[in-house]
């Protein structure tokens, strides 16, 4: 029997397989599917302070192996997330919940973190610094090391639960970020958010995304995800949450002998509405024909 | 929604650049205004269709080629299987039909219609259908509705078939209510026909099945999915 039990930030999962955040909604479209209580756990779509609609469509594109998204964060809200859709999940899904949360200003990202740090279900708050700082001139937070640095003390001076902070490949040094995160308290670094990514209609000449661009990811950006964890958890003593493009149990293996404690699966979702549930079916076999006992022994092992 | 293994029995063209899949096997329950995701090969998104017919287990979907998924779909022999997620989206509501339903088909909007019309007819409404094309050699399904029993009308842009001009130059008069599927155009000309009804839409998908918000569209009651809560909306919800 092989042992697929990994720690995260104090929480056993069952096993490390979590779907990211934006690709599995609030969770109940799966359970309608399968008994979504075989998950490690699961990120729920990025909540912010307010309702968001999001981007005009498209806000999808095709690519080789992947895929565009520029949804823009819709969603209704962290009032309505507590109201709604939570006492929903809790339902459907009986283990902690990994929160996702995005901002448009520190304070936007404090006042969220602080309602769901009341929530029960929640066992992690996963703080996505991807998105443009309204205050800060419109770049991402997550593109400077300084604001990503306060985006953390900010949210972690209003939550005891563990603070995941979730990067974006889209700079020139992800490891001088993941270190500002971790210096400023940071429990633990999630990565990689999308990489910006764009097509061309060529029937019309224009951008097939309504907002020019957006963010790719699926299987393509795979080696590209695998790096920055291979690189950010080198340098980091913090737990360390890969994704990127994983769509099988092997995926999985590689990226945590990269030095992820536990794996994210984002657009294979989309494509595959039972893709979480088979690579978790798929893991004890994938183990065994590597010779791995137990998974928490593999992380970091590429070291 | 379910997700199939369905095997290609038929696949043969229809009209200019459009043809007619026949699937088969365990495809679970597809109402009329529901779609179907087919996963193809070397393809990362599926494509949505939507189901033209569904009896003794065929699912029959008529398709136009218009890039690399349609037109990947156009060169699979028969005997190939498919990945299929089917019995996606909300499908018309029949109830609201009143007794004479006029049903408003545009290019690749009209194969939805086929079925629908078929199970209205099965519940005794007189239907017509007003079926738009952009010329006679694009047309399709025009007799197959007749052989159903519905009154049909077809129009052609170019005047090559039928009524020359759109849909909106033959809408039947005294319709109790109508169902329209088709490009934009054809849609927003019939926000202005003062009959109760309800229109299917389009939207690019990730997904297809209500996870990845890729889909929405603002309404008057407020954000939904094409794919979930739509792809039909009722007349009354749109905003222009
Ligand atoms: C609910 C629904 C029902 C549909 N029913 C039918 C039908 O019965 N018959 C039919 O011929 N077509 C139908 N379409 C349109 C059909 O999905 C597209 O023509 C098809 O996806 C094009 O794929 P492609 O690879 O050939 O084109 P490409 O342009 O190469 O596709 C690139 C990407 O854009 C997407 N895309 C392109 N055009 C559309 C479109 N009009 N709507 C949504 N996504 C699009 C594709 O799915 C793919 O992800 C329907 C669309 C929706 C949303
Ligand atoms: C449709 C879609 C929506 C997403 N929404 C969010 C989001 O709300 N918050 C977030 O942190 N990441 C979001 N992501 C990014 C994913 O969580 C993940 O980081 C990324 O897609 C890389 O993983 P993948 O290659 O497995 O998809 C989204 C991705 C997709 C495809
Ligand atoms: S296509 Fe994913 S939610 Fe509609």
């Amino acid at each position: 029997m092989v042992n697929t039990k990994v720690d995260l930030l104090g929480i056993t999962l069952d096993n490390p397989v979590i779907p990211a955040s934006g690709t599995f909604g609030y969770g109940y479209e799966f359970a309608e599917l399968y008994d979504i209580n075989c998950l490690g756990t699961f990120s729920f779509k990025g909540t912010t302070r307010t309702a968001r609609f999001g981007n005009p469509t498209p806000r999808i594109a095709e690519c080789t192996s992947g895929m565009i998204n520029a949804v823009g964060l819709q969603n209704p809200g962290v009032e309505t997330v507590i109201k709604e859709e939570l006492p929903k999940l809790k339902k459907v899904f009986h283990k902690p919940v990994m929160a996702n949360v995005s901002g448009f200003s520190v304070e936007d990202y404090a006042y969220t973190c602080e309602l769901l740090d009341k929530e029960e279900q929640v066992g992690w708050l996963e703080v996505n610094v991807s998105c443009p700082n309204v205050h800060g001139g419109g770049m991402s937070f997550g593109t400077d090391p300084k604001a990503a640095a306060e985006v953390t003390s900010a949210v972690k001076s209003v939550t005891k639960k563990p603070v995941i902070m979730k990067l974006s490949p889209n700079v020139t040094d992800i490891v001088a970020i993941a270190r500002a995160c971790e210096e400023a308290g940071a429990d633990g670094i999630s990565l990689i958010n999308t990489l910006l990514g764009m097509r061309i209609d060529l029937r019309t000449g224009r951008p097939v995304i309504a907002n020019t661009v957006g963010g790719f990811s699926g299987p393509a950006i795979f080696p590209v995800a695998l790096q920055m964890v291979y690189r950010v958890s080198k340098a980091v003593s913090v737990p360390v949450v890969g994704m990127g493009g994983v769509s099988s149990a092997e995926d999985v293996i590689e990226m945590m002998m990269a030095g992820a404690s536990a794996v994210e699966v984002g657009a294979a979702n989309l494509t595959d509405p039972f893709a979480s549930k088979r690579i978790v079916e798929a893991l004890p076999a994938a183990m065994e024909k590597y010779g791995i006992a137990s998974l928490a022994e593999i992380v970091g092992r590429a070291h | 929604m379910k997700q199939s293994t369905l095997t290609i029995i038929e696949n043969a063209p229809l009209a200019k650049n459009v043809f007619r899949m026949r699937l088969a096997g365990e495809a679970g329950e597809n109402r009329p205004g529901q779609f179907v995701n087919i996963a193809l090969p070397r393809l990362f998104l599926r494509r949505p269709i939507s189901v033209c017919d569904y009896e003794n287990g065929v699912l029959t979907l008529i398709y136009k080629t218009v890039g690399r998924g349609t037109g990947a779909m156009s060169l699979m022999p028969a005997g190939e299987k498919l990945d299929v997620l089917c019995g996606l989206g909300n499908g018309y509501d029949l109830g609201a039909a009143g007794q004479s339903p006029a049903l408003i088909g545009g290019g690749v909007g009209v194969p939805p219609l086929y079925y629908l019309a078929k199970e209205l007819i099965k519940k005794g409404k007189d239907v017509s259908v007003v079926l738009g094309f952009n010329s006679a050699e694009e047309v399709f399904y025009e007799e197959e509705f007749r052989a159903l029993g519905c009154g049909v009308a077809v129009t052609t842009a170019d005047g090559s078939h039928g009524v020359r001009g759109f849909v909106t130059n033959a809408l039947p008069k005294n319709a109790s209510y109508y169902y329209a599927c088709g490009p934009m155009p054809m849609l927003k000309a019939l926000a202005s026909w003062e009959l109760p009804g309800e229109m299917s839409f389009e939207e690019r998908m990730g997904c297809g099945f209500g996870a990845c918000m890729g889909c929405s569209m603002m309404t008057k009651n407020g954000a939904k999915r094409v794919c979930r809560e739509g792809p039909v909306f009722k007349r009354e919800e749109l905003l222009w």
